[in-house]
């Protein structure tokens, strides 16, 4: 165990070290190359030119590097194996047709449209109520921090946590999960949350809700602070009650806001794995597209379909990546 | 002033409605911790939110058998106490008792209870009993169900089981040493790359912005089986394990990049163009300027970032259980407790106490450092969690 902790340390001096050295190496050695004061002004000038054209590339080369390895290659592979079978022969369509027409995918693909009707939905108005409700209340910062702690708790630490809350004893002994304590309590019968059919969706995404309202509550939050007071006021004096003012008034002023929110928490509900795969694994109809993926790829080993699925999941957050980057062009003009 | 009054008629519904809030969102967890602390019997015979009340908890135990007898003028006489026998020890106190395996309630603690073949049995609510016959007993000792009340009771033995025989703790520092160095190394890199296209003259600056906003987005799914490929030819070529730490820092250090140059890059071209450009006349070059001037002015994103990211490789459990394995030797705290889920299923005991040692460390860090990861959330709400 020492030599655990003794290894990880070396590990961030050297990799820390690692990239110092390289950012003070590679500019030491540009400025060694090319002096600015060289032995004319017609060398100067051209050097000083030169380095400004090579220096970017020196702070930009090790970010474009890990990118290019870990993200734009795979993404590139992944579009190609999806045209291959196990053999890596060229297969055309054929994964495609195979996996689109997976009774397995097909409801994976079902259930990740009831999921992305309903989480980021679900989160955003929460979010929004909970934003609206705490702003003017003493101890409204201490009753948000509680419900963005969620936020911290990893998807296998929350599906325990979840898991406890939905547990099921027979009917006569005694209930320790609370929900069928609380159903017993009102007089009903205990079900079984997990396994019960179409419905055993909607427990698992209350898991995704109750980790992802936190942070819809905070940036909602934020821009419910930016909403000019003298908007509120107007409407105010022109009679219109706090209802009116939140929907006509406030809503429509933090609507890019809103929508950030749910694109966010869209991408995330499209990537959800881990609450699936500890809760059920897939099993009783809540399988999901990104669980079905991690499951063609390493325990049924294809591969080819499990990039067929990976292609469909970035199909799906196409949309979403091209508003992002419409967004970043309209008001990411910082800089110089 | 204004908005203050605005829902003064409603404040107690409104304190109400919070308050009714925060519980639904603070109770689960506190199922966790509050089980994590209890005996593992009592966890699985009554509801966490019993543990403060005295638990009545029926019990079928069996008491001495013919060779522990004594014979007393002609009388047969076993004695001891009853809650000794009793799987936990001799926690509580006996409320009623009975003879046979169903009848718990027949007789109240201290009451002597007199049988059709004429033995007599006596449980004092301490647990100690004395049973008498005029014959002989037989060798298996008499089952005898009681009610036994339990004080409400807490207990570190959890702790102490799951760290020691469960493998958590070797969990932990496992853990520690994926999320520490995978926070740390992608600081630096990114912070170049962000003032690279911040401040610094570059053709295509644009078209590398929009790249890094594309890769907000894509699922690292996407990358998983490509990189294992290259991982393995990697290790084959090189003669070592694919499946290590190095691989697994370089991958967080990969797929947190995006976020933290696009994070790192709206803080640092929010900042003073006079503060750059005076640098610029002064002769500094731009690796001067960046780390005097812009490195240090952009600490609050950089510890953003790290709170971020530091959260996401501790809570991570695909790419652990991809590029580290699902050996023992390596498993990280959310694989381990995956597995325990799996083959601990019905052990509240070990579920509840692992997981709550997975999510303190996280929630000790957003707590101590909230006000930088909600800078963080509302600077780089693209991404998010």
């Amino acid at each position: 165990m020492m030599s655990q902790i003794l290894s990880a340390i070396m590990t961030v001096v050297i990799g820390v070290g690692g990239c110092i050295v390289y950012f003070f190496g590679s500019n030491w050695l540009l400025d060694r190359a090319l002096p600015v004061s060289a032995n004319n002004d017609m060398q100067s000038v051209r050097n000083i030119k030169l380095q400004s054209i090579i220096r970017p590339w020196l702070f930009l080369g090790p970010a474009l590097f890990f990118l290019t390895l870990y993200l734009i290659y795979p993404a590139i592979a992944t579009l190609i194996w999806s045209f291959y079978d196990k053999g890596e022969n060229f297969v055309g369509f054929a994964n495609y047709s195979a996996v689109l027409s997976n009774q397995v995918f097909q409801a994976s693909f079902i259930n990740n449209a009831l999921w992305l009707l309903i989480v980021p939905a679900a989160c955003t108005l929460l979010g929004l109520i909970i934003a609206v409700l705490t702003d003017k209340l003493r101890w409204g910062q201490l009753a948000r921090s509680l419900i963005f702690l969620p936020l911290a708790i990893s998807f296998v630490g929350a599906s325990v946590i979840w898991k406890f809350v939905y547990d099921y004893r027979e009917k006569g002994q005694e209930q320790i999960g609370l929900l069928n304590s609380i159903v017993e309590w009102f007089g009903g019968d205990p079900q079984v949350w997990i396994s019960m059919p179409f419905w055993n969706n909607f427990f698992l995404m209350v898991i995704l809700i109750w980790i992802q309202t936190g942070f819809a509550t905070v940036i909602l939050g934020a821009a419910l602070r930016g909403v000019p007071e003298d908007t509120i006021e107007a409407a105010y004096i022109d009679g219109a009650g706090p209802f009116k003012i939140f929907y006509r008034i406030m809503v429509p002023q933090i609507m890019g806001t809103i929508l950030v929110v749910w694109t966010t928490i869209t991408v995330l509900v499209l990537k959800v794995f881990d609450i699936v795969l500890s809760m059920t694994n897939g099993e009783w109809g809540t399988q999901v597209l990104a669980n079905y993926m991690y499951r063609l790829a390493f325990i049924e080993v294809e591969f080819g379909k499990s990039a067929v699925v990976a292609i469909i999941l970035m199909i799906c957050l196409l949309p979403i990546m091209i508003w992002n980057i419409r967004q970043a062009n309209a008001d990411g003009r910082g800089g110089h | 002033m204004f908005k203050d009054m605005k829902l003064t008629p409603g404040k107690t519904a409104l304190n109400l409605a919070v308050l009714f809030l925060v519980v639904l969102w603070t109770l689960p967890t506190l199922g966790i911790l509050i089980s994590s602390f209890r005996d593992k019997n009592l966890i699985s015979s009554s509801g966490w939110w019993t543990a403060t009340q005295t638990a009545e908890r029926p019990q079928v135990l069996r008491l001495k058998g013919s060779k522990d007898a004594v014979e007393k003028d002609g009388k047969f006489v076993i004695s001891g106490n009853i809650l000794q026998e009793s799987v936990d020890g001799s926690a509580g106190t006996v409320v009623s008792f009975g003879l046979g395996t169903s009848n718990p309630r027949a007789n109240v603690a201290g009451a002597s209870f007199t049988a059709p073949d004429g033995k007599i049995l006596v449980v004092n609510a301490d647990g100690a009993y004395v049973y008498t016959s005029t014959t002989a007993f037989e060798e298996r000792g008499q089952r005898v169900s009681i009610i036994a009340a339990v004080p409400p009771s807490f207990t570190t033995e959890n702790y102490k089981t799951v760290l020691n025989a469960e493998g958590i703790g070797r969990s932990f520092l496992n853990s520690l040493t994926v999320a520490i160095p995978s926070t740390i190394i992608p600081i630096l890199i990114a912070a170049f790359a962000a003032y690279a296209l911040s401040w610094m003259e570059l053709p295509k600056r644009g078209f590398f912005v929009a790249v890094i906003v594309a890769l907000l987005v894509v699922p690292l799914q996407l990358s998983l089986i490509p990189l294992l490929k290259i991982y393995n030819q990697a290790g084959a070529t090189l003669g070592i394990s694919p499946k290590g730490y190095l691989g697994i820092w370089l991958a967080h250090t990969g797929f947190g990049l995006p976020f933290a140059i696009y994070l790192f890059r709206s803080y640092i071209a929010g900042l003073p163009k006079d503060l750059i450009e005076s640098a610029r006349v002064d002769g500094a070059n731009d690796f001067r300027i960046f780390m005097r001037i812009v490195l240090p002015l952009s600490f609050p994103v950089l510890a953003s970032f790290a709170i971020f990211q530091f959260l996401w490789t501790w809570n991570d459990l695909l790419v652990a259980i991809v590029f580290l394995g699902t050996d023992s030797e390596q498993l990280v705290l959310t694989g381990r407790l995956n597995n325990l889920l799996g083959s601990r299923g019905g052990n509240w005991e070990i579920l509840t106490t692992s997981a709550f040692i997975t999510i303190v460390v996280p929630v000790v860090v957003f707590f101590s450092l909230q006000r930088y990861f909600v800078r963080g959330l509302l600077a780089g709400s693209v991404k998010g969690g």
